[in-house]
């Protein structure tokens, strides 16, 4: 809307889907909890199940905008916008989330990681729609964490995000995913890092090689709304902190 | 361009309906179409918060709203927020305690401070920070207007 | 009356969504405008081009080749074209070049993009520090600097910096302009958004050549302003006027949030080195100031904001010599403008600072070394003012130092930040002053008037060009008015600024609204009780009824009346402009601020927890508008000092839009505590003086203070201290 009315936008044509009952609502089952495209920003914090399973996705929502735009922003155009720099896609690659996208030729159900294919690339066809997104409940005893790194405490856009998710079992990291946002371009996996925290013990976890390994994952630029070198210490230091945390459990 | 839509819309209680493109913005059309220029454009991008109304019990942006998406709802704005000539309790308070000074944020941040005291009928600070940090003002600090939603939340709006 | 906090007179309307801002109002016919501008710094325009697709012939379009007078802003200096003839040079990258108006605005959107220009693109000069062109140069000399060095126990210097700051009032800049083709003169009328409606009035009739009373200027319900609407309204009300002019019928122009930031005035950044002088005991012996402002492409208001940068560069201390070497440089970016205070907290930011970095490197703490330098009564500043007043800094500084809890947090937070904790945290403050009303000789020149106008239904209506721009004028202008002719506030209209109805009151800048114009309010209306007494209709003592009576009967018997009071140059007040030796200014405020900061060392960002403003501002006419004014001058001071960053591109402002330039939201601010100390002082009605601005010159030094107290010693010498600066000084630090 901001594009179209200052005369910058190529399109003249547009679809409506705000009123299509398919692509609302929120759902759960024993394994994944489960949100149409339409799904609010909003919604997600009144959800008692996103509070109890996707804690993450909370914080991700409530760090968006602010009230009047989590009122309408949407799961599902947050990714599809395919702006590195959104709230809501650290969070869902720490959780493992999956897509269903849709179009007249059928359904199809892909990872979300690997979705962004490049600067607001996507792995969706024109004729396609992000139709739900589908979210493993974790199970266990899971470590959430989120952290919004903008200039100012609302209304930011980020300019270092990190979400993480893992599992522990019997004081090991048996599961591990970092979601980063704003520090490449595409919401990313810290692959190398996660590598060197995988399968550690909580009483030594390796912060600081895992720290280093961080800068292979990312890719950070300097813009308008910060510098390369700060979005890499920064990350740096949110993870190690994260780590820290983890190590408190 | 696109023809022009009948856009039917309840409005600070009162029906109307107006021909408009459908990707008309919303603030255009309640300024312009229904001249109701109470509610302010500050940015155009949703940052400000001049703009605030209240669609169908939840506040938004009417800058970033098409028209087409408004079709059938039922919108607040400052100007429905008085009742005849006595105004609501945010206003009082709003005005007694200075929390309006250039006045041009003032209509957004009472929508949204109204839409607060109904999700939370007694803030504390923390809490009224939070619930007015989409509306941005610049000639206050903020503390009038906090101590304006206080006095309204604690029942003493003047 | 005067003390009390009377509540704000247009506040209603405000409140209600009544009030009429620039583009509330609208006529039938009326046409859109908007401005085509140049996008290099600096070149030659060779050729305007009109794209395909467009219906050029619906659209109506001005050039330079249009312009009925001067294509020249009138203002101090004439330098500034409304519009870069084909031919012309272009300063810098926003510059306005042709204007265009249709009803559509959509179309007229897509027109604008169709143009396009052919520039021979010049060298362009974007760095300050690359400049030779000087607009204004200032020195102050008292003592004799170079003397001092050798003798001193302690000689430290330093560099600091400051950069632009965007006004960002909530209102965008907007214009309505109707023209009236007459058989001999035109009639211009133009309503807007505005500080200072004389100075549109005076541009437009340079630009229309036409005499004064054939150009009307109208202020409408303005939504902030800062200075931000000082001097570039005259632009736009001249652009406005001249497409309304070859068109017939109305036209709007509206700026929209991006052409508004881009386009319009910002705070000068500045370069200040300063270098000072202490004996054994911590006494200041000598200061050396050299004070650089970026003005951009033209002169428009750097001159004066220079001088008041240069006057307060000496800031609050007792100095036998000084030197104050101030420049202002022409750059090829978009004109520096006027934002509250003007030059000074430019300065004082350089100064308060230094003094932090001096004190650590005496081994003094930060208020001790203040302490022994105060200037008392009977003390000269670097200008040789003697100061007449009583003024207590000290007293001032040990109150805020006690409200804020200085001693026992800098103990506290030492022993906490020695932890690991990644939260450091810290207290600071500043100690400074602002003059009230215009620098040295100007208020002799503007010679304002102000009046007071007997009214038909018995009330009286107060004649000011001075505007309200949420500041609380109206209100205090009520009291004011009301004080002095013994009537309750609801008596007292103030008439909305409309150069047909109200006398030249000066500009609505330089914290002189209340002291300077508010003082001729009451003396006008002294006059006007006068008036009444000597004529018969009153005599004293009365009830207000009485008054209202006396008005009625007046107004019945003779007609409308009014009494005007004019500014003169009281006697004991002597200014040179050629030496900038003398009185800099009737008289000052003065303040001392006090910044609590928690630093997260994760991220390199700073919340502000704690904030004390104490100020000594005379007599305060109305505690809860005053209170309000410091509170959102504090936060703007809170902004600049940490996250208002104007990214500049190629000389354009890159990050143009409210999500990329950072102000505070609620949840960015401690509750800001406010204090006055009272003393009453002459120069004001009922003894008050200016407060305006102040609130903008200390949060930044404080803050940054603060900033030094929480981290150790750091080079904190630049604001805003984003946190992408802060890591690298970090960074540096630690090697």
């Amino acid at each position: 809307m901001v594009v179209f009315n200052a005369g910058r936008s190529p399109f003249d044509r547009f679809l409506d889907l705000s009123r299509l009952s398919e692509l609302q609502g929120i759902e759960e089952d024993a394994t994944h909890v489960s949100f149409g495209a339409l799904t609010t920003f909003r919604d997600m914090e009144d959800c008692p199940a996103v509070h109890r399973h996707l804690p993450n996705l909370v914080k991700s929502a409530r760090a968006t905008g602010a009230l009047a735009i989590q009122n309408r922003g949407t799961l599902g155009g947050n990714i599809a916008n395919a702006s590195p720099a959104a709230d809501t896609p650290p969070s869902l690659l720490a959780y493992g989330a999956e897509l269903e996208l849709v179009s007249s030729r059928g359904r199809r159900r892909v990872a979300y990681e690997g979705f962004h294919r490049g600067y607001k690339q996507m792995d969706l066809a024109p004729d396609e729609l992000v139709a739900r997104i589908l979210v493993p409940k974790p199970q266990g005893l899971g470590f959430h964490f989120f952290r919004k790194v903008g200039t100012r405490q609302a209304q930011a856009i980020s300019k270092v995000c990190l979400a993480a998710y893992a599992r522990i079992e019997a004081g090991v990291v048996a599961e591990f995913r970092v979601g980063l946002g704003s520090v490449a371009p595409v919401p990313a996996r810290a692959r190398h890092a996660e590598a060197i925290i995988q399968g550690a013990a909580l009483r030594a976890l390796p912060v600081e090689a895992a720290c280093t390994e961080l800068l292979k994952d990312i890719s950070p630029i300097d813009d308008i709304r910060s510098t390369a070198q700060y979005r890499a210490r920064v990350a740096q230091n949110v993870l190690r902190q994260m780590l820290g945390e983890l190590a408190a459990v | 361009m696109a023809e022009k839509i009948l856009l039917r819309l309840t409005v600070n209680g009162e029906p109307r309906a107006v021909e408009v493109f459908p990707m008309a913005r919303l603030v255009d059309v309640l300024r312009e179409d229904l001249k109701l220029t109470g509610t302010k454009e500050g940015c155009g991008e949703g940052e400000c918060g001049a703009c605030t109304i209240r669609m169908d019990g939840r506040i938004v942006n009417s800058c970033l709203i098409p028209a087409i998406q408004a079709q059938g709802s039922v919108l607040l704005t400052v100007e429905g927020l008085a009742t005849g000539e006595e105004p609501h309790a945010l206003q009082s308070a709003f005005h007694h305690h200075n929390g309006a000074q250039c006045g041009f944020c003032t209509p957004g941040m009472l929508i949204a401070a109204e839409d607060l005291l109904r999700r939370c009928p007694n803030p504390d600070e923390a809490q009224i920070r939070e619930g007015l940090s989409g509306n941005l003002c610049r000639c206050t600090g903020y503390v009038k207007i906090v101590d304006a939603v206080k006095a309204v939340a604690e029942g003493r709006p003047a | 009356m005067i003390g009390n906090s009377a509540i704000r007179k247009e506040g209603r309307a405000k409140v209600l969504g009544r009030s009429r801002y620039t583009d509330d109002k609208t006529f039938r016919c009326v046409l859109h405008g908007a401005t085509v501008r140049s996008d290099v710094p600096h070149g030659i325009l060779k050729a305007i081009r009109f794209g395909e697709g467009i219906p050029w012939k619906e659209f109506t379009i001005v050039t330079a080749q249009d312009i009925p007078g001067e294509n020249i802003v009138a203002a101090i200096v004439p330098d500034q074209p409304f519009l870069v003839p084909v031919g012309g040079e272009i300063h810098h990258a926003e510059e306005p070049v042709l204007l265009l108006a249709h009803p559509d605005k959509y179309l007229l959107e897509k027109a604008r993009r169709a143009i396009s220009l052919d520039v021979e693109e010049l060298p362009a000069t974007l760095d300050v520090a690359s400049s030779d062109r000087v607009f204004k140069e200032i020195n102050i000399l008292h003592g004799d600097v170079d003397s001092i060095w050798a003798q001193a126990a302690h000689v430290v210097e330093a560099d600091y910096r400051t950069e632009a700051q965007e006004h960002l009032y909530i209102e965008p800049n907007g214009m309505l302009a109707i023209v009236a083709h007459g058989d001999h003169q035109d009639q211009v009328t133009v309503c807007g958004s505005l500080q200072c409606p004389y100075y549109v009035h005076k541009a437009l009739v340079h630009l229309f050549n036409l005499p004064g009373d054939k150009v009307r200027i109208i202020q409408m319900d303005t939504g902030g302003a800062f200075g931000g609407k000082e001097d570039y309204p005259s632009l736009i009300a001249g652009h406005a006027a001249l497409l309304a002019w070859k068109a017939g019928k109305p036209v709007k122009l509206i700026y929209d949030r991006e052409e508004d930031m881009a386009a319009t005035t910002k705070r000068h950044p500045s370069r200040t080195h300063v270098k000072a002088a202490f004996d054994a005991n911590g006494l200041l012996l000598g200061l050396d100031v050299d004070f650089t402002l970026d003005a951009g492409a033209y002169a428009t208001l750097s001159s004066v904001v220079l001088s008041r940068g240069a006057i307060h560069a000496g800031g609050v201390y007792r100095c036998p010599n000084t030197r104050i070497h101030a420049r202002a440089m022409a750059t090829n970016t978009p004109p520096s403008g006027a934002f509250r205070g003007f030059g000074a907290p430019q300065s004082l930011f350089a100064l308060e600072r230094h003094m932090d970095v001096c004190a650590a490197k005496l081994g003094l703490d930060p208020a001790e070394l203040r302490r022994r330098n105060f200037l008392k009564l009977g003390d000269t500043t670097a200008t040789g003012q003697l100061l007449k007043e009583d003024v207590d800094l000290a007293g001032l500084m040990d109150r805020t130092l006690a409200d804020i809890g200085y001693t026992e947090k800098r103990k506290l937070f030492a022993a906490a930040n020695e932890t690991d904790t990644p939260i450091k945290r810290g207290v600071g403050f500043s100690v400074f002053m602002h003059g009230c009303g215009f620098t040295g000789s100007g208020e002799s020149y503007l010679a304002s008037v102000a009046g007071v106008e007997g009214l038909a239904d018995g009330r009286v209506a107060v004649l000011a060009a001075s505007t309200e721009i949420g500041q609380g004028k109206d209100t205090v202008f009520s009291q004011i008015a009301a004080q002095a002719l013994k009537i309750p506030m609801d008596m007292v209209e103030v008439a909305q600024p409309d150069t047909k109805v109200v006398p030249d009151s000066g500009p609505t800048v330089a914290s002189r609204s209340t002291m300077v114009v508010g003082h001729l309010v009451e003396d006008a209306a002294y006059a006007f009780k006068q008036a009444l007494i000597q004529q018969g209709f009153l005599t004293e003592p009365y009830a207000p009824e009485v008054f209202r009576e006396a008005v009625k009967r007046s107004h019945a018997r003779l007609g409308s009346m009014k009494c005007y009071a004019q500014y003169h140059n009281p006697p004991h007040i002597v200014w040179d402009d050629k030496t900038y030796q003398g009185d800099a200014y009737p008289t000052f405020s003065w303040a001392c601020y006090a910044a609590e900061v928690a630093v997260d060392t994760v991220t390199y960002e700073v919340k502000v927890e704690d904030f004390v403003a104490n100020q000594e501002v005379g007599r305060v006419i109305n505690p809860v508008l005053a209170a309000g004014q410091i509170e959102g001058g504090v936060a703007q001071g809170i902004g600049w000092a940490l996250w208002e960053n104007v990214e500049w591109k190629h000389g354009r402002m890159a990050n143009n839009q409210m999500t990329n330039y950072i102000i505070p939201t609620s949840m960015d601010l401690p509750r800001i505590r406010v204090g006055f100390l009272e003393n009453p002082h002459p120069a004001g009605p009922s003894g008050a003086k200016g407060l305006g601005e102040l609130p903008m010159d200390g949060p930044a030094p404080a803050t940054l203070n603060a900033l030094q107290n929480a981290l150790g010693p750091l080079r904190l010498d630049e604001v805003p201290m984003t946190p992408e600066r802060l890591m690298d000084r970090m960074e540096v630090a630690r090697g």
